[in-house]
């Protein structure tokens, strides 16, 4: 499925949809969005790389396995989750948020690094399932 | 007393690094546990027989009310008492009888992790503590059942005890639940104040047959006693210790506790009596019929066990006294016994007792030894033996119903073993020496010392039966919670009917025993009737149930996934059908819906094509592009109705299931061979009568009236409380983040199981 048309395409989209995906991610806490989506967003946008560009080479973008980002979006989401029982002796998943909201990102809480965390869990685990089985197929 | 029990289990730990050390002359090191212990509850003795209890409690898991919670009474002290003294002669036993064995430290690890779970057993007060140490007996005896591993007779053996005992241990965890949900504690202390309660709840009979399943099992009574011949396959010291003395005397100890909370009803009595009295005549009859010495004791063991329920089934106090005072007798003459038997079958190569005869010429102390224990075991006076057998037809005798046919039954029982203990004990001593038994010599004193110390107890229990009265038989009248009358334990009673039904008992035996002999053609007759037996029924059951399941596996799993996929939505329609139609009230107010707009019209023309295309279409990829179609005209819909992130979810996900799709599928072949047409209808009624169902079942949800309250909740402190305003996001990341946190676990889960099988296939492929 190597067509000019889609290639030439795929090298002005894929950083649009990955900008997209953050945006979405970040914008979740006030308007529709979140950490799952946008985590699929990403992964589509690797996926259409992978379809224009070819498997190898956007395995050489991505430098590490994506299988990789699961354990490390799993480990940041529960250091946000113990992060209230570190800094301020609350509960388990409690949220705290820093007092000052900072500019273009907006306001900073443990809630956002949780949602980091699954944005990366669901860019890992989409695209080990899509890579393992289009390497198997 | 924690620290009694925990002993054992860190001396077995010890031994997996420091066994071999205790393989050589070190091994009759180890008996200084069980001795250590023996003193240690010697010194409850007196504090017991006072009638004091001691309770010790630590906690567990205190909010399930599981704890390890002791207790030493009357009871517990006779039994731990058994397991330690009957253990330190075991293990010293052990130590000569397994000499140099290549695996004497593993065997010394498998029991002295028996005798702490068996310490635990009879000393927990807490049920499920108790039902714990009840399976690590199981476990154990599984191990040494099966310590001749390389051995077919013997894992089968291991196989069988384990699972006859082990369905007993998932009875009792049964028993355990129901008790202490009636109850309202799991301790055994606590739920006597609760027998009324217990008595009368309308779970009272399943309770029994619980408890029941568990103590017949256990102490193999009929008809699931088979499993006690088969486990002398073990090394005779473990047929001592586990299969006569202490593990199968587990079940007899669980109704003991239990009497007292649970014997409120006549069923209680009635079903052990006749248990009891079946198991008990019936292997005493089969006595006659063997030949190995291991077999004849086997048998007489169960009877005997069958007389302890019996008795305890007619749970007066002179019956409960003869109970005691009878596990006392049998623990000291059958464990005796079968170390004579050992020694015999160690120095002449045989078990066989139509072959043994005159070994008294070359092993004397045995010979003394088994003359003792024969007499103990067949209630010859001035032995504890003849204390015990005159408990038993007292409490007979006194019996309020059927007091005739109970003491014929005890009669007969008792006339039998007394043959038993002439042959295991006497018979292989007497007699002309064979000559091939001439060059037999008497092994080391560790072996021979250990039955004649038992044997002797026996005797001065029975010189002096104070001794048993005052330390075992008063205190356990007191934990059975009666009035009890004050007795005395005696050797002469004076003239009356117990005395002579003692002297019929000896002068039956003992013409038994003159006219009848151990022959090889009995147990041939008897291996006839083989086909009826118990065991042999229950393994047939055991192997139809496997072939059963393994035809019922074979139509469920045929390895094709539309099977799977149609089973399983068949098994939901009847259910989701069942539950809806059982029930059915539709209320649609059409006052209240909106009208039709051109978007909607169009989005729904749109869904019908895509569906009938994926259906009808003769290509893969094509279906997958319109089952596409289909899954982004419904994110349209969500969008429409205002769920923006369930409209983009949906997009993101269809998007990448028909990425997925196309993956797999676009290098096959086009459509070979289509289903037929009649295969097509069957789906096709399938998935159509699955979509009308849940539409009904979502028309139905929306037809209740609506709990608003949540939704409110989260609408009033999503800002409030998480400073967002996407209540969707925050009930995601903050009020339910704990669930997200497991549903990502779940996808990783899910993500590394795909790339694990097909990655190992990928690597077998590439080795061909």
């Amino acid at each position: 499925m190597r067509t000019l048309i889609l290639k030439s395409a795929s090298s002005y989209l894929i950083p649009v949809l990955l900008i997209f995906s953050v945006f979405i991610l970040l914008r979740g806490h006030y308007l529709p969005g979140g950490g799952f989506v946008g985590g699929l967003v990403a992964a589509i946008a690797f996926v259409l790389d992978a379809f224009s560009n070819g498997l190898e080479k956007t395995k050489t973008i991505l430098k590490i396995h994506p299988g990789f980002l699961m354990p490390l979006g799993l480990l940041v989401a529960f250091l946000s989750g113990i992060s209230p029982m570190v800094f301020s002796d609350l509960p388990f998943m409690t949220g705290i948020w820093a007092e000052n909201p900072i500019p273009v990102i907006g306001a900073i809480g443990s809630a956002l690094f949780f949602d980091l965390g699954v944005y990366l869990v669901v860019i890992g685990a989409a695209l080990t399932i899509i890579f393992t089985i289009s390497e198997s197929a | 007393m924690l620290e009694a029990v925990l002993l054992g289990f860190l001396f077995s730990l010890f031994l997996v690094f420091a066994g071999s050390y205790f393989r050589g002359r070190l091994a009759v090191l180890s008996s200084l546990i069980p001795l250590s212990l023996f003193i240690y509850f010697s010194t409850f003795i007196s504090e017991i027989a006072d009638g004091k209890v001691i309770y010790e409690n630590h906690e567990w898991i205190p909010s399930f009310g599981v704890n390890l919670s002791f207790t030493l009474d009357g009871l517990a002290l006779l039994f731990a008492l058994m397991i330690t003294g009957v253990g330190t002669l075991v293990f010293v036993y052990t130590s000569a009888y397994l000499k140099d064995h290549k695996y004497l430290d593993r065997f010394y690890g498998y029991l002295s992790l028996f005798m702490a779970a068996m310490l635990g057993l009879v000393l927990s007060d807490n049920l499920m503590t108790m039902f714990i140490f009840w399976e690590l007996t199981s476990i154990s005896s599984f191990y040494l059942i099966g310590f001749n591993n390389d051995k077919e007779d013997s894992r089968k053996s291991a196989l069988i005890a384990l699972g006859v005992t082990g369905i007993g241990g998932l009875m009792l965890l049964g028993g355990a639940v129901l008790l202490g949900d009636v109850a309202g504690t799991y301790r055994i202390s606590e739920m006597l104040s609760s027998r009324e309660a217990i008595a009368d709840s309308s779970h009272y009979v399943l309770i029994l047959f619980f408890i029941f399943s568990a103590a017949f099992t256990k102490s193999a009574q009929f008809p699931f006693h088979f499993w006690l011949p088969g486990a002398m396959k073990a090394p005779t010291p473990v047929s001592t210790y586990l299969h006569s003395a202490t593990m199968v005397k587990a079940g007899v100890y669980l109704l003991f506790r239990m009497s007292p909370v649970l014997n409120g009803a006549e069923i209680w009595h009635t079903v052990l009596i006749v248990v009891g009295g079946v198991t008990m005549i019936y292997s005493a009859i089969h006595i006659i019929f063997r030949t190995d010495l291991k077999g004849i004791l086997a048998y007489s063991t169960i009877s005997a066990l069958g007389i302890l329920v019996f008795l305890i089934g007619i749970g007066t106090q002179a019956a409960l006294i003869a109970a005691a005072v009878f596990i006392v007798v049998h623990a000291l003459y059958k464990a005796s016994l079968f170390l004579i038997t050992g020694i015999i079958d160690h120095e002449t190569g045989t078990r066989d007792v139509t072959q043994l005869a005159g070994l008294r010429k070359v092993l004397l102390p045995v010979a003394i030894a088994g003359f003792i224990a024969a007499l103990i075991s067949g209630g010859v006076p001035p032995t504890l033996g003849f204390v015990g057998k005159d408990l038993i037809y007292e409490s007979t005798l006194h019996f309020k119903d059927n007091a005739i046919l109970l003491t014929i039954i005890a009669l007969s029982t008792n006339v039998l073993l007394f043959y038993a203990g002439f042959v295991a004990g006497v018979k292989p001593f007497i007699g002309k020496l064979p000559k091939k038994f001439e060059k037999v010599h008497l092994p080391s004193p560790l072996m021979w010392v250990p039955p004649l110390i038992m044997t002797c107890a026996g005797l001065v229990f029975g010189l002096f039966p104070g001794l048993i009265e005052t330390a075992i038989a008063k205190p356990i009248a007191m934990t059975q919670a009666l009035q009890f009358e004050d007795f005395h334990l005696k050797l002469w009673h004076g003239f009356n009917t117990i005395l002579a039904l003692s002297a019929t008992t000896l002068i039956l035996g003992t013409v038994l025993y003159f006219v009848l002999k151990p022959k090889h053609s009995l147990e041939n007759t008897i291996a006839k009737l083989d086909v009826i037996a118990p065991k042999t029924l229950l393994l047939n059951l055991s192997e139809g149930f496997a072939v059963f399941s393994k035809y019922w596996t074979n139509i469920f799993q045929t390895g094709y996934l539309r099977h799977y996929l149609f089973i399983i939505v068949s098994f939901l329609i009847l259910l989701l059908g069942y539950l809806i139609f059982s029930d059915f009230s539709l209320k649609i107010d059409t006052s209240s819906l909106a009208d039709l707009t051109i978007y909607e019209i169009s989005i729904l023309i749109m869904l019908l094509l895509g569906v009938l295309y994926t259906v009808f279409t003769k290509s893969r990829l094509a279906a997958v592009a319109s089952l596409g179609v289909v899954g982004l005209s419904f994110s349209l819909l969500f969008l429409f109705y205002s769920a923006p992130d369930l409209a983009m979810t949906q997009f993101s996900v269809d998007t990448l299931t028909v990425i997925l799709f196309v993956l797999v599928l676009y290098r096959l072949p086009k459509y070979l061979n289509l289903s037929d047409s009649r295969l097509r209808i069957k789906h096709g009624i399938l998935s159509v009568s699955f979509g009308v169902l849940i539409t009904l079942l979502i028309l139905k949800v929306l037809g209740e009236t609506k709990n608003t309250e949540v939704t409110e909740f989260y609408a009033e402190n999503a800002y409030k409380l998480a400073k967002g305003k996407n209540i969707v996001n925050v009930i995601l990341v903050d009020f339910r983040g704990i669930d997200t946190m497991i549903e990502i676990s779940v996808l990783i889960v899910a993500a590394l199981g795909v790339f694990g099988l097909l990655k190992l296939r990928l690597k077998t492929k590439d080795k061909k």
